[in-house]
């Protein structure tokens, strides 16, 4: 791997985050009144686009939104500047990544439109809501403008199809409810908001969430790690794998998600997920599965079902990361899905040396120095900021945030002068020390008393 | 060459929310710190069948309590019921008592540690309200695990690592 890559600027990111960041601001107070520096701000995402089939459309849209009449259909396509500001960015980092790390990666396959998710009805419910906001804006949020999206999202998460609008919608007003009222907020996270109320607005257009035919494939899947993502009403593993095929290895994923409440925390959420898939319990033995015509996306996302899986030999991840990882082919990634936050790109390294400090871990590589994502770290498994700073290999994963980061999902450290590997996944299947034990079993005592109450009150 | 973090303002995956911390929920089921209240239900320690419904509103101090039938509850004095307590209580397990007292505008001491220093501080005062919009989001809240989960990929979960656990 070719970490100097890493090390210089990737051409255009800098301007595209500019204009982005210019729009974003415009967000804070809302897009009724934009004062003198928003409607610069508004002009310069024009001119950004001004070179692309976006043009038209989007130069309206500043106009009428420079005037005070702002439709549906002009914020769809202040979105879609935004988003494609966003996902050139990516495409260009991946490719550095691409480029630094040797891999090769498919293109994307034309496609046809897929099956509408119809429920036309709540995607509108959920614009309004979303052209709500962005006209308040953060500043502008209150309890009612937030509450005025409970319907909405949970009729989404009611529908499987539209589960991922449906798990967006609920973390941010969960974090809008949270800082309500905007007016006073100490801070504005400006980039976040902005992020999820524009992925939010694209995903509830007509046809966005259109089903496609997934393909198959057989193989056998050795897992690299679990990457671990939470909101207090959902949590989603998503275990990085190399699948070797008859064409040769590839890279995959594989995820589960669960809808929970605030209090499933760290260990306790696991007990959820596992009975929907057997990789879990094969994470934690260092397992292989052997697969057969399992469901795959282009993107490279297993949809997994036990049915296409059986338990195979045992598999170690730092062996699978040095033997295959170098020369497995990557998926491309879905359009709709390209901003730098999706980056998550595994990768293995060796020969560093790491520093622990006040605010997380560095890791010094030859031609680049790298901070350890350590606010992706966290208390569902074993491994700990100490444990990595202590380490000598590392299978991570690779994002971009303003700047690369390393997410380590396995370490390889020295333990009282032994060598240990440690996962961030190892429980998947089962906690193995007390302390994760206990978790999981007052986890699985919460969720028994919930059900409890919800027979008694809910299915009235 | 070392990629400077960006301020907290201009991160795509910026924490804002602490999670909550798991706590145990026999006595009170559900409990939250939303709509300008801490609000949540507490379980009647006679009759299954029957919750309380409290809240304490954060801009007034004033409280309400009743069953999920909407009887009044019997046990209301001067600064609070036992049921009130019981929330405060779970609501500083479950938040920490600086964000509670935050969201309540409470002037507790540095060295508070419970919801009765909270409730001290407020010095709430009685008001019958509705208990019906806080019941609703207990039903709600409990309908989340009643969904079924999924394998199909969730990819906007990257914005929400799991973590907060930085030791
Ligand atoms: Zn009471």
């Amino acid at each position: 791997m070719r970490f100097d890559l890493l090390a210089s600027p990737v051409d255009g990111v800098t301007e595209a985050y500019e204009v982005v960041a210019g729009f974003d601001g415009v967000l804070v107070a809302g897009l009724l009144r934009p004062g003198t520096e928003q409607i610069a701000a508004l002009h310069a995402l024009a001119a950004a686009l001004s070179g692309t089939p976006l043009a038209g459309r989007v130069a309206e849209a500043v106009d009428k939104t420079v005037a005070g009449s702002i439709s549906d259909e002009h914020l769809a396509a202040l979105v879609a500047a935004r988003s494609a500001l966003l996902g050139a960015s990516h495409d260009a980092l991946l490719a550095r990544l691409d480029e630094a790390a040797g891999r090769s990666r498919e293109p994307w396959p034309a496609a046809g439109p897929g099956t509408p998710a119809g429920a036309d009805n709540l995607l509108a419910a959920a614009r309004s809501w979303l052209s709500e906001l962005a006209i308040a804006g953060w500043r502008g949020i209150d309890h009612d403008l937030v509450s005025h999206a409970d319907q909405a999202v949970q009729a989404l998460l009611a529908e499987p199809r539209l589960r991922r609008l449906g798990a967006l919608l609920d973390g941010f007003a969960g974090e809008l409810r949270a800082c309500a009222p905007g007016a006073t907020m100490p801070r504005v996270p400006v980039r976040r908001w902005a992020d999820l109320w524009a992925r939010a607005v694209l995903l509830a257009q007509p046809g966005a969430l259109a089903a496609v035919e997934p393909g198959t494939v057989s193989g056998r899947l050795l897992p690299l790690g679990v990457d671990l993502h939470e909101h207090p009403t959902a949590v989603q593993a998503q275990v990085h794998a190399v699948l070797e095929t008859a064409d040769g290895p590839r890279l995959v994923r594989a995820s589960v998600s669960a809808p929970k409440v605030d209090t499933l925390v760290g260990s306790g959420v696991w007990q959820l997920l596992r009975g929907h898939s057997a990789l879990l319990a094969a994470v934690t033995e260092q397992r292989a599965m052997d697969l057969t015509d399992m469901p795959i996306t282009s993107g490279g996302d297993l949809i997994w079902s036990d049915a296409h899986a059986k338990p195979g030999a045992p598999a170690e991840p730092f062996a699978t990361a040095r033997v295959q990882l170098a020369t497995a082919s990557a998926a491309p990634v879905p359009p709709l899905e390209r901003h730098p936050v999706r980056l998550a790109e595994p990768v293995l390294i060796e020969g560093y040396t790491a520093t622990a400090h006040d605010d997380g871990v560095t890791i010094t590589l030859p031609g680049l120095t790298v901070e350890v994502d350590v606010e992706r770290m966290h208390g569902a498994g074993p491994l700990t900021p100490a444990l990595v700073a202590a380490s000598t290999a590392c299978v991570g994963l690779l994002r971009w945030d303003g700047g690369w980061t390393i997410q380590p999902l396995a370490v390889e450290a020295q333990v009282k002068r032994k060598t240990v590997a440690v996962h961030a996944g190892a429980w998947a299947g089962g906690a193995a020390d007390a302390a994760g034990a206990k978790a999981e079993a007052a986890a699985a005592d919460a969720v028994k008393v919930l059900r409890e109450r919800a027979g008694r009150l809910l299915r009235r | 060459m070392n990629a400077a973090q960006k301020p907290w303002e201009e991160r795509s995956a910026a924490r804002v929310v602490a999670p909550a911390r798991p706590r145990k929920l026999a006595k009170v089921p559900f409990v939250e710190l939303a709509d300008g209240r801490l609000q949540g239900v507490v379980s009647s320690g006679s009759d299954i069948e029957r919750v309380y419904v409290s809240s304490l509103t954060a801009a007034n101090h004033s409280f309400h309590c009743s069953t999920n039938n909407n009887r009044p509850c019997g046990g209301i004095r001067t600064g609070g019921c036992n049921h009130l307590r019981a929330l405060a209580d779970e609501a500083v397990l479950q938040y920490g008592v600086a964000r509670v007292a935050r969201y309540l505008r409470a002037d507790v001491a540095d060295d508070a540690t419970t919801g009765a220093a909270v409730l001290a501080a407020v010095n709430a005062w009685h008001e019958p309200s509705a208990g019906a919009p806080v019941f609703s989001r207990f039903l709600r809240h409990l309908a989340y695990l009643e969904l079924s989960p999924t394998t199909e990929p969730l990819p906007e979960l990257h914005w929400f690592p799991a973590g907060g656990a930085v030791r």
